[in-house]
């Protein structure tokens, strides 16, 4: 009985509660194979599976195919995960090793920024933006994340930062190293696996950041796939199915992420996130 | 590490993030609350006109939206903040024990809030809890005659709960993590002084985690005042504006009818009250989270 309730049980309720979490997302999968009859169906399969609703999915818009907003979103990635990365580990660095001055100051506001609802800022870099002509194109969305956009991540960087040890970085001042060359030889590849989860984060959040894209992207060509989605919402008819279909696709790179990173997610919060 | 201060290299370091400050959040910022005080739709080719305290006065005596809208935004904070809170804790607590597979167990029960916040997911739930949707089908069986979830006043909030509250992922990781960080020696002390599981939990588990707690219960209050995709997707504000978050009406507001003024006083008062939130929140923390006192905790 011991054994039982030791061995046994935790498993039996993990699985329960698993499926219980899971299956909204294994029914999506039969439901993007279903016709409109069946959809509400609790049926996890089809009787039919219709694959035409991916095809069709695909080229709802008469203008551009899926393949297109996949390209943009990839493309506007890109430059988000490059930025993010680069940006976070230079300031990182910064506040995590150097000693200068109002760096208290500077760090503070940091943690400030990162409690700002982006509601406050949002109208004037609006106007900021359109006044330069860059609504419309990727720049907008790009651009913050060369300037420090991902705030949370240099927060929890530095705090990795600050969790190494300092007698590598010692030993080379000692040989002579400038910190310029600290951070290249020493913090850089020491960081490598925290900048792995920063990146992922990036491209995740920044996937999902539908506020953004809705706000700066006008045309159908430059659509990402979010806003792609969005276009089988704002029909009357929705075609269920379809949108279904096409939902599960865009789902899919942060899916495949996760897969392959999942070490990242739970073990690269718990050790850069709360510790010093 | 180094001693001695190193001004020049220091801000060439922070400097991407200190730019992006001062051009992309405190310009704004200070642009954001000269707006407010005026008239100003961006399409006119015109300077802003200066209103005073009008739109500030009209939004706090003369705006039933706007009442509407503070208060549904409220009711979604004041339930789903506590609700995600404690459903977090409770699986975190569930996932921390080492057993076999529980990377499996992790990964399932983390996806769903991997997509979460996305449009795709919004579009699931709102297929779902549509009045022909899935979940009445499910509720039919058990004899349960359903409601058209979403286009009921009734309970189209609760919807938009329920999809942020099955996003529990973060946090629960969050408290995974400072879970990790109790030092078993204190679990085993009690036990040897014979303390049960209630009692363990309440004495060191809530305790140690206060910190997290707190980290999480800021950032989850501040987080869900924003709360905008699934609002402007699943239900779009409605029925009767009973999803009518106060982020969509400020989007609205900005975009839609493009009154800029008007939208940056809203975004002005939402500041406020977050501020004054986090402050609370902040001066209330001194009699609930514990810090260790030898200083290996900060935050």
């Amino acid at each position: 009985m011991k054994t039982f309730r030791s061995k046994v049980l935790p498993h039996i309720l993990l699985i329960a509660f698993s499926l219980l979490m899971i299956y909204p997302v294994i029914w999506w999968v039969g439901a993007s194979l279903k016709p409109a009859a069946e959809l509400s169906l609790p049926t996890i399969w089809p009787s039919d599976p219709m694959w035409e609703n991916y095809s069709n999915g695909w080229n709802y818009s008469n203008q551009h195919s899926f393949g297109r907003f996949f390209a943009n979103t990839l493309l506007m990635e890109l430059g988000n995960v490059v930025g993010g990365v680069i940006t976070a580990a230079l300031v990182a660095y910064g506040f995590g090793r150097l000693n200068f001055k109002l760096r208290g100051m500077w760090f503070a506001i940091l943690l400030l920024t990162m409690m700002l609802p982006t509601q406050v800022t949002i109208v004037p870099q609006y106007i900021l933006f359109n006044n330069f002509g860059f609504t419309d194109s990727y720049v907008p969305l790009v651009l913050p994340h060369f300037f420090g956009g991902g705030a949370f991540f240099i927060f929890l960087l530095v705090q990795f930062i600050r969790g190494l040890p300092r007698d590598l970085d010692e030993a080379a001042k000692i040989d002579g190293a400038s910190v310029y060359g600290i951070f290249f030889r020493i913090i850089l590849p020491l960081i490598k696996p925290a900048l792995v989860t920063v990146g992922i984060f990036t491209f995740i959040w920044s996937w999902d950041d539908f506020f953004g894209q809705l706000l700066y992207l006008s045309s159908v060509s430059k659509f990402t796939v979010g806003l792609g989605l969005r276009m089988f919402i704002d029909q009357f008819d929705v075609q269920w199915g379809q949108l279904l279909a096409m939902s599960l696709l865009s789902v899919m790179p942060s899916a495949l992420i996760f897969m392959f990173a999942q070490k990242y997610f739970v073990e690269g919060i718990a050790t850069t996130g709360l510790k010093g | 590490m180094f001693k001695k201060e190193n001004n020049l290299a220091g801000y060439i370091f922070i400097s991407p993030w200190l730019i992006g400050f001062l051009l992309l959040t405190l310009w704004p910022i200070t642009q954001s609350l000269y707006l407010s005080f005026t008239n100003y739709s961006m399409l006119d080719v015109g300077a802003p006109t200066w209103l005073g305290t009008d739109n500030y006065v009209k939004i706090l005596t003369d705006d039933s939206t706007f009442t509407k809208s503070l208060t549904v935004t409220f009711l979604f904070v004041l339930v789903s903040v506590p609700l995600k809170l404690f459903f977090s804790l409770m699986v975190a607590m569930a996932l921390v024990k080492s057993l076999r597979g529980m990377n499996v167990y992790r990964t399932a029960i983390y996806f769903p809030s991997l997509i979460g916040g996305s449009i795709a997911v919004a579009a699931l739930w709102r297929n779902m809890f549509g009045a022909d949707g899935y979940i009445n089908h499910v509720l039919s069986w058990i004899g349960i005659e359903g409601t058209a979830w979403i286009s009921n006043p009734d309970t189209a909030l609760g919807t938009l709960i329920l999809l942020n509250t099955w996003q529990f992922g973060s946090t629960m990781v969050i408290f995974l993590a400072g879970l990790k960080q109790i030092p078993g020696e204190l679990y085993e002390s009690a036990s040897v002084d014979g303390a049960g599981r209630i009692r363990k939990f309440f004495s060191i588990t809530l305790p140690m985690l206060s910190p997290v707690m707190f980290f999480n219960l800021v950032l989850g209050i501040i987080g869900s005042f924003q709360m905008f995709t699934a609002a402007f997707i699943i239900t779009n504000g409605g029925p009767v504006n009973s999803t009518y978050m106060y982020a969509l009406f400020l989007y609205e507001k900005a975009f839609k009818h493009y009154q800029m003024g008007y939208a940056s006083a809203l975004a002005w008062i939402l500041l406020v009250i977050v501020a004054l939130l986090t402050l609370i929140n902040f001066v209330a923390s001194r009699y609930w989270v514990f810090y260790e006192s030898d200083g290996g905790k900060t935050k």
